[in-house]
């Protein structure tokens, strides 16, 4: 068993799925952060056979958690304080995503137009559709 | 300031009103001669369209105004490598409004967050086309005296064909319209409207036969399967002659009903139709331009 200590300030995000760790590292910009993250990959999980956990030892308000809801709604997020979970977080789908996905639509204007931001509205949240504001084509999963 | 991105854009009691500036310039043509004197409408075509740009321009010289713009992207800045957003930025200088069609989707939307002026969509690619839509729904008004309450058939290349899916859109907002999409299986209509219909509780139905739905209908709006439309020449071969409306294929319609076409037509509609008091294609030209000098007044807000 692998034993990675307590963090004083931060987030511990469970409850990944197994494997997509390293996709949420680089979606919450973690990369581009000073900031200590361990990564637990196919960790022992009762719920799900295995899973992935994030911890990440950073200012609560350092990351845009939004963007997690949008990879993967299961995921539990703990904000931690002086070493203790003060809160448990809920997420809701983002109303918007900007420059996270990118439209594969070769008709689509953001495919030829430089520093133009690729930007997805929710078009239906109980299916969890995405469309480009621009061409409205669907995101879909297979385009990862 | 407005733009004119999508038929949407505008609620069902602004088209009214626009729809009835429209029919107020059918009527009183001299009334609106100088409306637009000394104003300029640019007309930024990335991809050729003789048949809106000259509906535009029609519009805006009608109006008094003057006209300005490229027809072809080769002919404009743009086969230099400017993006769309500086060439709107320079356009907006010029001009006064702006008609574009792109063959990128979304190219007008990216126009409009960077413009000075009011952009038209004039078509983006096989998404929107907002102005034929607007034709569309006058022509409709403007012939049976309402829009609603009847039965359209869409028939033709309905996944690549934006007039088709910008009319769906419009007529989603009016009560008591049954929708008959009439496609080859690969040119049905994509399935983000066909969703926004099953969430909207609007009936709708999808068939590859022609005849069978013809007696249902109130309308049949034909379209043409586009060459530029398609990446693969073969499967513009076997497709664009799938659908042809003859005199025979009339015959099972009902008397009132009004074949409606955005033109140009290729094959699709035999010239034995043209006689026909149901076609209302070329009538449907004619108030193109009706409802195009209506929304560039409405832009404008110089009514």
């Amino acid at each position: 068993m692998l034993n990675v200590g307590k963090i004083e300030e931060g987030f511990v995000l469970d409850h990944i799925q197994a494997g997509k760790s390293l996709s949420i590292y680089e979606h919450l910009g973690l990369d581009k952060l000073d900031c200590t993250v361990a990564i637990i990959k196919n960790a022992r999980s009762g719920k799900l056979g295995k899973k992935d956990i994030l911890k990440v030892e950073c200012p609560i308000d350092m990351l845009d958690l939004d963007i997690l809801a949008f990879i993967d709604h299961n995921i539990t997020v703990n904000v931690i304080k002086d070493g203790e979970i003060v809160d448990k977080r809920d997420l809701v789908l983002p109303k918007q995503i900007k420059n996270v996905i990118k439209c594969k639509n070769p008709r689509c204007i953001t495919s030829i137009e430089q520093e133009l931001p690729h930007i997805f509205f929710l078009a239906d949240e109980t299916k969890e559709v995405y469309r480009c504001k621009y061409c409205e084509e669907k995101y879909s999963e297979r385009q990862k | 300031m407005r733009h004119l991105l999508s038929p949407m854009d505008f609620t069902t009691e602004e088209l009214d009103k626009l729809f009835d500036l429209a029919n107020d310039i059918e009527n009183n043509p001299a009334k609106y001669a100088h409306a637009c004197d000394g104003r300029i409408l640019a007309t930024c075509f990335y991809e050729p369209s003789t048949r809106t740009r000259l509906s535009f321009e029609s519009a805006m010289l009608r109006l008094g105004g003057q006209v300005l713009g490229f027809s072809d992207a080769g002919s404009s800045s743009a086969s230099k490598g400017e993006s769309v957003s500086d060439t709107i930025k320079v356009i907006s200088g010029y001009a006064d409004i702006c008609a574009m069609r792109h063959p990128k989707e979304g190219a007008p939307m990216v126009a409009a967050e960077k413009s000075d002026i009011p952009v038209i969509n004039a078509g983006d690619g096989g998404h929107q086309h907002p102005t034929q839509t607007l034709t569309d729904l006058l022509t409709i008004r403007s012939l049976t005296g309402t829009i609603g309450n009847f039965t359209i058939g869409l028939c033709g290349d309905l996944k690549f064909g934006r007039t088709v899916h910008s009319l769906i859109h419009a007529l989603e907002r009016y009560e008591g319209i049954n929708f008959i999409f009439i496609s080859p299986q690969e040119l049905r209509v994509p399935d983000y409207i066909t969703e926004e219909l099953k969430a909207n509780n609007i009936p709708y139905e999808e068939v590859t036969n022609l005849e069978t739905v013809m007696p249902q209908l109130d309308f049949l709006y034909m379209t043409r399967v586009q060459r530029e439309r398609f990446f693969n020449e073969e499967d513009y071969i076997r497709l664009k002659d799938f659908y042809i409306l003859d005199t025979a294929k009339m015959e099972l319609a009902k008397p009132e009903m009004l074949v409606l076409h955005p033109l140009p037509r290729v094959n699709e509609i035999s010239v034995e139709v043209d006689k026909d008091p149901r076609a209302a294609y070329f009538k449907q030209a004619k108030y193109g331009v009706y409802v195009r000098m209506a929304l560039i007044l409405t832009l404008l807000e110089l009514v």
